[in-house]
């Protein structure tokens, strides 16, 4: 019986020559990143690591430090990387949110383990790596040990094909794919098809990254000439891609055609079986925020749509409109191509790269009763902010043609032949 | 550790049986930086209300579908700290069972778990032959028992506590 990508990957890393659902298996870890959230005063200090070559640390959550405890973590996190000699130490000024600088950096290579405290480790599944979110105890293990294990489950599989329309990102067909699927805990989910090589690095992190909110295990996409020549063009390490067998076995198969996509929206609260296109949302959702951030949707990509849609228009009167680019480098090349400056003369806030918002840390905590359209991560209730506040999802272009209309809109009308 | 014990649960049924119960309902973010008695009075405080109050040492957890999905927060660690000796669910979000296993939670996923106990009942679970009692109405399930190889990590009081016998910490 062939093996899924996934399933070829935990073999290769744990020794044996094919694995099944079921097996538990105990790999070597390529790559261990580490974020500023697990270092504070009470957190545990490894007396010795296995091999700090393989460490990295981003900070990303609280930063510039928002409040003296962050600082305090962040003065560990520094004090840890001498001692222990990690080279790959991403400190303010080089951060970004983990995942993006692991995208960007190459950290994350085809046919490599990644783990990271942060729930959407996953997003690296979009250059063929298996990667998944990990407690603190369980990193700490993994620094000083090297290994881990890790339980193969069945494998769940996207076949893509055609090209997506212009108005539609992989915000969008992630939230076509969360109705279709509903929640996949338990499973793998691969991703494959013809449809794979028209998506762009950035909607295919996107779709990786998101794949936690449907409570997947790993989620892996080919890598594809694409993949490889960014990979080329950032780093020297040496690897080998997983491709699946053809006579891979798999749970369940959906065939997704991109060019019937629409743009799409997930009601509060979560987001398996709870998405609908934008055009058939019935009811008008006046907003109070919105926000363009996060690992999944604070890409360049999501700052140019969203520039070229508020461009020569304003922000409605009493809507936010917060964008927070994934990275340090985002924001720089964001500013040299004029769409930070376009955002601001709309009347949007740009601010420093940052988790941010998104898991309701700081600059743009919503408030009591208020309304959010958000293109990060997260729908759950009491994610950004106050319990009662209610918060929907759509594409970064959905939240931009939103902040102007000042209620939850489709983005179509606001794209136009525009580029 | 005491292992036999550590891996027959028995205690009062709480019933947490909705669909993807989160970790942020467990321990919200605001919580994070705070001393471990303030994180477990977090614990269901907005979801259910007092319960911290309630709860008594080998109390077990019968959850729904999905139970912890969110993030890697260590919400499993709170509730072991607040005595509960087990978790059953439908099905267990993937990143919330790691954290029950490297905290020394046991837990199961068992179908059909929701209609077989109610708030109150005594249950027994014993996590090396998947058989679940219910004591209270003198009726068993069997499903998939824990793992062994995960079983070891929590006999051996989690990962902390191998880590520290290994010389790491």
């Amino acid at each position: 019986m062939g093996m899924t990508m996934a399933e070829k990957i935990l073999a290769r890393h744990s020794g044996n020559s094919s694995v099944r659902p079921g097996d538990i298996v105990v790999c070597e870890v390529d790559k261990i990143i580490q974020i500023d959230l697990v270092f504070s005063a009470s957190a545990e200090m490894p007396k010795r690591i296995a091999d700090p070559s393989k460490v990295a640390i981003i900070l990303d959550h609280a930063i510039p430090a928002p409040t003296i405890g962050d600082a305090e973590g962040q003065r560990i996190a520094r004090e840890f990387a001498r001692r222990f000699g990690i080279e790959k130490f991403f400190d303010v000024g080089r951060h970004g949110i983990c995942h993006q600088v692991i995208l960007e950096n190459g950290l994350a290579l085809p046919g490599q383990i990644l783990t990271c405290t942060d729930s959407h480790t996953c997003a690296s599944g979009a250059f063929n790596c298996v990667a998944r979110g990990m407690g603190p105890l369980e990193m700490l293990q993994i620094m000083c040990t090297g290994k881990t294990w890790y339980q193969v489950v069945p494998t769940v599989r996207f076949d893509l094909s055609g090209k997506k329309p212009s108005n539609v990102f992989g915000k969008d067909i992630f939230l076509h794919m969360a109705g279709l699927a509903g929640s996949l805990e338990g499973r793998n989910i691969e991703f494959g098809g013809p449809g794979v090589t028209e998506l762009s690095l950035d909607d295919r992190a996107t779709l990786a990254t998101m794949s936690a909110e449907l409570s997947a295990e790993f989620t892996t996409f080919p890598a594809d000439e694409r993949v490889v020549e960014h990979l080329r063009s950032v780093t020297d390490e040496p690897f080998e891609p997983a491709e699946s067998d053809r006579d891979a076995e798999y749970s369940a198969v959906y065939e997704i055609d991109l060019s019937r996509m629409r743009p799409y929206v997930a009601r509060p609260d979560f987001i398996p079986h709870n998405t609908l296109p934008v055009a058939e949302l019935n009811e008008r959702v006046p907003i109070d925020q919105a926000f363009v951030g996060s690992c999944a949707n604070g890409k360049l990509e999501d700052l140019r749509i969203a520039a070229q849609i508020v461009r020569g228009r304003t922000i409605a009167p009493g809507v936010r409109f917060i964008v927070t680019p994934a990275s340090q480098r985002v924001l720089k090349e964001a500013v040299r191509r004029g769409y930070v400056e376009t955002l601001l003369d709309a009347g949007a806030v740009v601010t420093n790269s940052t988790c941010g918002a998104c898991y309701g840390g700081h600059m743009g905590v919503l408030g009591p009763n208020e309304v959010c359209i958000t293109s990060s991560t997260r729908n759950f209730k009491g994610r950004m902010g106050n319990p009662s506040a209610r918060i929907y999802m759509g594409s970064s272009a959905t939240v931009a043609a939103s902040a102007i209309a000042g209620h939850i809109t489709d983005p179509t009308p606001f794209i136009g032949d525009r580029s | 550790m005491n292992s036999a014990k550590t891996l027959i649960a028995e205690g009062r049924v709480w019933m947490f049986a909705e669909d993807n119960l989160n970790t942020d309902l467990m321990m919200p973010q605001t919580v994070f930086a705070k001393p471990l008695e303030i994180q477990l009075r977090s614990v269901f405080a907005t979801y259910r209300p007092g319960w911290v109050d309630e709860v008594r040492p080998g109390d077990v957890i019968i959850g729904g579908r999905n139970f912890g999905t969110g993030s890697s927060r260590p919400a499993s660690l709170l509730l072991k700290r607040l005595g509960v000796s087990a978790l059953v669910a439908e099905t267990i979000n993937g990143l919330f069972y790691r954290n029950c296993v490297n905290y020394a939670l046991p837990a199961l996923e068992c179908a059909g778990i929701r209609d077989f106990a109610r708030e109150g009942d005594e249950i027994r679970v014993n996590f090396v032959t998947g058989r679940i009692e219910n004591l209270a109405r003198n009726d068993a399930i069997e499903v998939a028992p824990m793992p062994e190889f995960l079983r070891a990590i929590i006999q051996a009081g989690g990962i902390r506590e191998r880590l520290k016998a290994e010389g790491y910490l």
